[in-house]
Formats: structure tokens, sequence, C-alpha cells
């Protein structure tokens, strides 16, 4: 199936479910499936330097944020259209993403890795410092209730679930289209053997910038319109854990091998989560995904996905 | 203008005794990151469990919590052994230790947090010894006791370390498995059992470590993760594996923060150790005094 | 005639330990070089320098009358300089005949810039496969191949870069006689059609039949160069590496 029809089926099923939670009013709907969209996001972007090229990313929060306070920033200094902000937070981030694989990417994979978490904890600082865009006090968005699309109007929560379903469609699209294609088999060498695949000729830096500033840029994208879901927006709750866990657990819960993994993490856990946080505590079902993490890494290595084909295999050679 | 002689030297002075605090911090990650070449950035995560501890027995019982962290330093010590038995079975022996490994500590660190977030709260908590409260005058030089003493018994640890590195048969085989397994194996020592007496060793300084932090300073489950920067920007600066070069960079670091949240506010303290690693991982990887 | 390869006093050391001392070699364009000594005598760093994966701190590399230093080794590898691991790197996650689309795609297509289509790759994989004698096993996954099958993919997947040098560094390990005279032919081949080699080996009696030229490393110093037969008759060869 190429990739037309697939962008056009995972958005008709998007659609299938705005238009259930349109007409039965059912606004929590949108509120959760907006979060969850949102984690689809952010788990197909880190699965792309993650799990095709193998470097880890912990400083995904990081990323989110910057798109987050990019759109603060526009609010206060020249408001636009969310859509322009999400552009607008994919450059953002992007460029940033570039900046530090420069960085670190010609070191080994832990460097990289801690580094990321170096970022995250400096722009976290330079943000509480920056009263522009409210500092540590926060910043409040004010969203409308409703907008006009093409004539419609629809609630504002119901635009963003559309925004945000847009951009999943887009990053499960590129994930897609990267896995299959030369740049995917490039990854693949990164993150098998980089050394055998520099002397085989594959230009593993360049690559690994692509990976660094395609992942960084999804990110932003997700983090663009946070500021108007959540109203007033924090420092805190930008660079929350739960973006660095999440972006993490889901596709390594998920599988990292495909870009089916990131979703299928991300619609079971993010559900898991919205269950969990309403009916226990927000602590403990964050202590449920990083258990679940633990327990994935060591006995799953490959996620769900992975256990699947493995069954499915099984049961072909019976 | 006046210049701020006192407060510079003062700055100064708590900034290195901070930095020894620091080194007794790292001291752990330059073994399982330095010689083992493991990325426990967990390590915050055991250091935090020990000031937890340390909270625990000295309001319960009154005992000073470096005792009770000596104490505990066995069972740090198999803590640690455990864990780097379940990391080498399911990710070194795998070769998967870059990505799942990695990801690992990392739901450790996070699991730990939660747990203590749940079991504790995030008030924070402290403790309370004899020591904490009087300083030391030399002039205008303060010396807090809350920090002399951490400072003192961290050089302590950090001396004992040292020590076992260079003149055991464990700590020279420790060093040996850093540099060529291979030759190890060879010598009929088996390499895995060292890597994980190292990781052990690794771990148990952080009963210490937890203990020297609650008393320098409130303790809630979230500090973990300001050290994890600082704990590898010392280490990557110190050099990896080098015990003196650890040293220094712990000192230089205090120093540097210290200096920050005197003059610029406590609220950007944090950006400078994470900073200083980003600016040494772009720039001079091997470190000060790397090879 | 320009030399092919041109190591021009090189040296390379780790910490203490100096791996390569002042190597000098010249290897000219369809030459046929052996690369002998113990283990341990830089032979493998020598090849890890020359081809970008490890950097040497003084001397240069020139190839191709251009100079080396400085670039990657995925550059390297583009300007023709191709070799094969001393112990088996393959790609595990790839099938064999994808293990060798990856220099096909990165090396020959950038070289040469027209994509080819999927077609013209499966029937190069293909050649290349039963060039080694794997064209069998192209759908398997390396963890299925022997040590020794492993070698001929190692070797396969440096040719598939088209190179005008290729090292091959002790492919021939673990080898029956009949499969190193399979290699042995195989290299020949390629040198006949324009290939320069240098053959990394222990197996006296492969390098000698094989080399035109020998080249004799000890502890990271070169004590010997010239025609097999007069090097094997060198007292300081003979003392250091081949025995009594």
């Amino acid at each position: 199936m190429n990739t037309a029809k697939f962008s056009l089926i995972t958005f008709a099923i998007g659609a299938a479910v705005f238009a259930y939670g349109h007409w039965l009013e059912i606004g929590y709907l949108f509120f959760a499936g907006y979060v969850i969209l949102q984690f689809i996001v952010l788990a197909t972007a880190w699965n792309i330097l993650g799990g095709y090229c193998g470097y880890v990313n912990f400083g995904s929060a990081a990323f989110f944020a910057l798109g987050a306070y990019s759109s603060v920033f526009l609010h206060k200094f020249y408001p636009l259209p969310i859509p322009a902000l999400i552009v607008i937070s994919a450059v953002v981030s992007g460029v940033v993403g570039l900046g530090m694989g420069y960085l670190t990417l010609r070191l080994r994979g832990a460097f990289f890795a801690i580094a990321t978490l170096a970022l995250a904890v400096v722009l976290q600082t330079l943000i509480v410092n920056w009263d522009y865009v409210g500092g540590s006090r926060g910043a409040y968005i004010i969203r409308p209730e409703t907008i006009e699309i093409a004539g419609f109007t629809i609630g504002f929560i119901e635009y963003l679930f559309l925004l945000m379903l847009v951009l999943a469609v887009l990053a499960l699209g590129t994930a897609r289209v990267i896995e299959r294609s030369q740049l995917g088999f490039g990854f693949a060498t990164i993150r098998d053997d980089e050394l055998a695949a520099e002397a085989s000729g594959v230009p593993t830096l360049r690559l690994k910038l692509i990976a660094t500033t395609i992942s960084g840029a999804f990110m932003g994208m997700a983090g663009a319109p946070f500021p108007y879901y959540i109203g007033y927006l924090q420092p805190s709750s930008a660079f929350g854990l739960e973006y660095a866990v999440n972006s993490i657990a889901m596709p390594m819960i998920g599988g990292t091998t495909s870009w089916i993994g990131p979703l299928v993490g991300a619609i079971l856990l993010g559900s898991l989560q919205q269950i969990a946080t309403v009916t226990i505590s927000s602590a403990v079902n964050l202590l449920i995904v990083g258990l679940l993490l633990i327990a994935f890494v060591i006995i799953a290595p490959n996620g769900l996905v992975g256990l699947v084909e493995g069954w499915w295999r099984a049961w072909r050679r019976r | 203008m006046d210049f701020p002689f006192e407060l510079l030297t003062n700055a100064i002075v708590a900034g290195l005794l901070l930095g020894c605090f620091y080194a007794a911090v790292t001291a752990g990650v330059s073994i399982s990151f330095g010689m083992l070449d493991i990325v426990n950035i967990a390590h915050p995560a055991f250091i935090i469990l020990g000031s937890y501890i340390a909270y625990i027995v000295n309001m319960s019982f009154g005992v000073d919590p470096i005792v009770v962290s000596v104490v505990m330093l066995p069972a740090f010590y198999l803590l640690g052994s455990a864990i780097y038995q379940v990391y080498y079975q399911a990710f070194e022996k795998r070769g998967q230790e870059s990505l799942r490994g990695l990801a690992f500590f990392f739901g450790v660190l996070f699991v730990t947090e939660v747990t203590l977030i749940l079991a504790f709260g995030v008030d924070y908590r402290y403790v309370e010894a004899a020591y904490i409260g009087p300083s030391l005058h030399l002039g205008v030089i303060d010396f807090p006791l809350r920090m002399l003493v951490p400072c003192l018994a961290a050089l302590a640890m950090f001396g004992v370390l040292h020590l076992i590195i260079t003149r055991t048969f464990i700590g020279r085989a420790i060093m040996a498995v850093s540099q060529d397994q291979l030759a190890l194996q060879l010598m009929a020592v088996d390499p895995i059992r060292i890597k994980r007496i190292a990781f052990g060793i690794s771990i148990a300084t952080t009963a210490v470590a937890g203990a020297l932090l609650i008393i320098i300073q409130p303790v809630e489950p979230s500090v973990g993760r300001e050290y994890i920067g600082r704990v590898f920007a010392i280490c990557v600066l110190g050099g990896l594996g080098s015990m003196p070069g650890t040293l220094i960079a712990a000192m230089l670091l205090g120093v540097m923060e210290s200096l920050t949240a005197t003059f610029y506010g406590p609220s950007w303290a944090p950006a400078i150790s994470f900073g200083f690693l980003l600016l040494t991982l772009a720039f001079r990887p091997a470190g000060l005094l790397g090879r | 005639m320009t030399a092919l390869l041109h190591v021009n006093n090189l040296s390379k050391r780790f910490g203490g330990f100096v791996a390569l001392d002042g190597i000098e070699l010249v290897v000219e364009p369809g030459e046929r070089l052996g690369l002998i000594g113990p283990n341990g005598s830089g032979k493998s760093t020598l090849v890890n320098c020359i081809c970008g994966t490890e950097r040497n701190e003084s001397g240069s590399v020139h190839f191709d009358g251009q100079l080396l230093d400085g670039l990657a080794a995925h550059q390297r590898t583009h300007r023709g300089v191709a070799r094969s691991f001393q112990l088996p790197r393959p790609f595990p996650s790839l099938t064999l005949a994808d293990n060798l689309r990856i220099p096909l795609l990165y090396t020959v297509h950038a070289r040469l810039g027209p994509l080819r289509s999927a077609g013209d790759l499966d029937t190069r994989c293909g050649e290349l496969l039963k060039m080694v004698g794997l064209e069998n096993k192209a759908r398997h996954m390396p963890r299925d191949l022997t040590q020794v099958e492993m070698r001929k993919l190692e070797l396969a997947r440096a040719m598939a870069a088209e190179p005008k040098l290729l090292i091959a560094d002790e492919s021939m390990a673990g080898l029956s006689h009949s499969e190193i005279d399979d290699i042995l032919a195989l290299l020949v081949q390629l040198n006949e059609r324009g290939i320069t080699v240098i053959l990394i080996e222990h197996i006296m009696s492969a390098v000698m039949s094989f080399s035109q030229r020998l080249a004799v490393l000890v502890s990271g110093k070169k004590i010997a160069d010239g025609k097999p037969a007069d090097v094997v008759r060198d007292p300081e060869v003979v003392r250091a590496y081949l025995g009594q």
C-alpha cells in the first residue's frame, strides 16, 4: 500500500472518531484523544532517532517545550494561526536538534543520550528565567470557545484534535516512508554497526543529523498547540517528566523496528494512563509506565510488535 | 565600588567544600561509566534512596546519618551486584546496551523517583545532627560544619576508593577490565565477576553520598535529576575513570556553581553543570586530564 | 607511474603504547601486496588508519594522488578504498542480500550518480553472493551463517563497493584448503580486472602464492619489503615471525 493510500486510511479513521465525538457531543473524547494523538507524534518522532538509528534521546521534553514556548512567545509578540505556529515550532525545534546533534553525534551514543538530558535542563533553566514568556509564574493563553473553519463552526478543542490528527498522520507517514527508503536502510546500519556502516560508504554523521532534525522537528510540532490546549503553561508542565518517559516507553513497549510500534505503544499506554490518572492517581500511573518499560526492555526487546511477529512466525512453522 | 572580597572568598570556599561532596557523588560513576562503560543514569536515584534511608533511621532512632550510611554499605553493594547481573544478562550479553540498557536505567531512575514520591510525598526532608547549624570561623571565612563534615567524609571515602583501585587485587583487576577484557580472561579471571564487584562498589558509594547529601541540603525525590548532569559533567571533564581528574573537575564545578549562585542567583545553578557538560562533550570529550 | 597508495611515515599510539612507528608503504596500481607479521604487530591498525576507522597522529596517507587525512571513513570508501574486517561485522538485522545492498546504494551510487532500478540491485547482489558461494543464502540472516560463511560475506561486502584497492584482513582464517584456493582464485580474478589487493594473512602458502610483493610488520615497524622469495629468507623476518 503506498503512502497516499495509507495516509488517507489513517486520516479517515481519525475523522470517523472525530465525527462520532462531534455528533454525540462527547467533549471528553477530544481532550483525551488530543493527548493520545500527541503521544503518537512524540513516540513516532522519538523512534525515528531511537528505534531506527539506535540513538537514545532523553530530552524529548526539551523539544516539545521548545514548540510550546515558541507558541507562547509568538502569541505575545505577533499572534498567528496555529498551523503557522506549528510550522515555526518545527523549524525552531529542528534547528536546535540539528545544532545539538552536530555538537554531540560524533561521539558515542551514550554521550549523545547524556547530552539530551543536559539540553532539557539547560532549556528549562533558561525558560524559567525568561520573564517575557512567563518564567516560573507561567503564561496564560485564553483559547476561544469555537472557531470557524471553511464555513463550519466547531469547538476549539475539536479544532485542536483535528490539527493533532493531521500531525499524527504526517508523523506516521514520514516514519513509514523513511522505513522503506534508502534512508531507512542507512539508519538500520547505523543502529546495527556504525563502524561497518562507515566502511561500506554510509555517511553516518549526515544521516544521524537528518534523523535528529526530523525527530526534533516533529516533537516541536507536537508541542506547538499545547499552550492552547492547556490554557496555562508552566515550565514544569511543558518540561514534565511524563514526556521524556512516554516518548521512550511507548516505542520500546510497542516495538522499535517499525512505525507500528510507536502507534501501538502510544494508543495502549496513552489510554491506560488516561484511565489510571482518572481512577487512581497520576503518580501511580507514571509508576506503572516506568515498570512496564523496565519489564518490556528486559523481557521483550522487540516490543509488542516483536512478540506478535514471533507468535505469527511460530504459528506458521507448525 | 567595594569589591566584595569577603563574598567572593566565602563563595569560593563554599564551592570547594561542595566540590569535594560532588567528587564523592561522582566517584561511583567514575567506576561504572569511566571504567566499566556502563551508562548508569540511575546513579542519582540510588543517592536519593540513600538519603531517604538515612532520613528514616535518623528520624526514628536519632542515629548519625553518616553512621547509617556505613552500616548500609553492604546492602547497597548487594543491590548494585544484583542490578549488574540483570543488566549483563539482559543487555550486555546481547550487545544491546546502547539502546535498551540506557532505557533500562532510565526506567530504574524513573521508578525509584516515583516510588519515593508515593512513599514520602514531595515535601523536603532533612536530618538532624550535632554539626548541622554551627560554623567554624577563620578570619572572614565561614566554614559551615554542615558542609565541612560532609566534605571531610567525602574526601575520606574518595581516598579509600582510590586505595582500593590502586592497591588491591580487585582494584587492579577492575582497571584491567576497563582496558582489556580479553587479556583478563586469558589470565583466568572472570571479567563478569570483576565487573559485578565493581558495579556493586559503585552503588555502595551512593549510600554514603546520599547521607552526605541530606546533611548538606534538604532532599525531595526530584533532586536526583539535578545531579545527573553534574555527575556526568564531572566524569567527562575529569577524564573517564581518572580519580584525581574527577576530584579536580568536581571542585572546579563546585566553585563555578557557588560563584554563579552567589552573584547571579540560585535559579541559574542547574544550567551551569549541564551547560558545562554540553560544552565539554562538544569540545573536549577527553576531559581535562584525558588520555 | 604514480603509486595508488602511499603511506608516508605513519605513526599511531594508543595512550603510551606505540602501535605504528613511522610506516612507509607504497602500493602500485594493480599490485598484489601481501602483509604479514605476528599478532599485535599493527597490521589491523594500519588498515584502520588507511581506511579512516582510526586517525593517525603523524604521517599521511595518499590514495590515487589525493590526501586521505581528515576524510571520514565513508568518504575514503567512496574514493575507492574497501576493506573486510578481521572479525566479521555483518549487519545483523539485514539479510545477506541487503547487507550487500548497502555498499551498492551508498558507495557505488554515490560515485556513479544515476539510480539503478531495484532489479539491477538484486542482480548485482546475486552476482556478488555467487562469487563467494553464498547465492543460496541470499535471504538468510547473518546469525544463520557459519564463521567461514561470515568471512566470505565480509569479502563480498567489500567487493560490493567496487573498490580500486581492496584490503582483505585475514579473510581466510579457518577455511579449508579448497576454500582457501577458491578465495585466492577470486582475489586473483579481481586483481586481473584491475583491482589492487592487499592481502593480510597468516597462512603462508596463500600469501606466497598470491603476492607479487611482501611486506612484514613487527611491533609497529616495517622490517622488510620486497620480493616474497627474498623476504622469507631475510634473517630478521625469520627471527621475528617465521621462526627457526
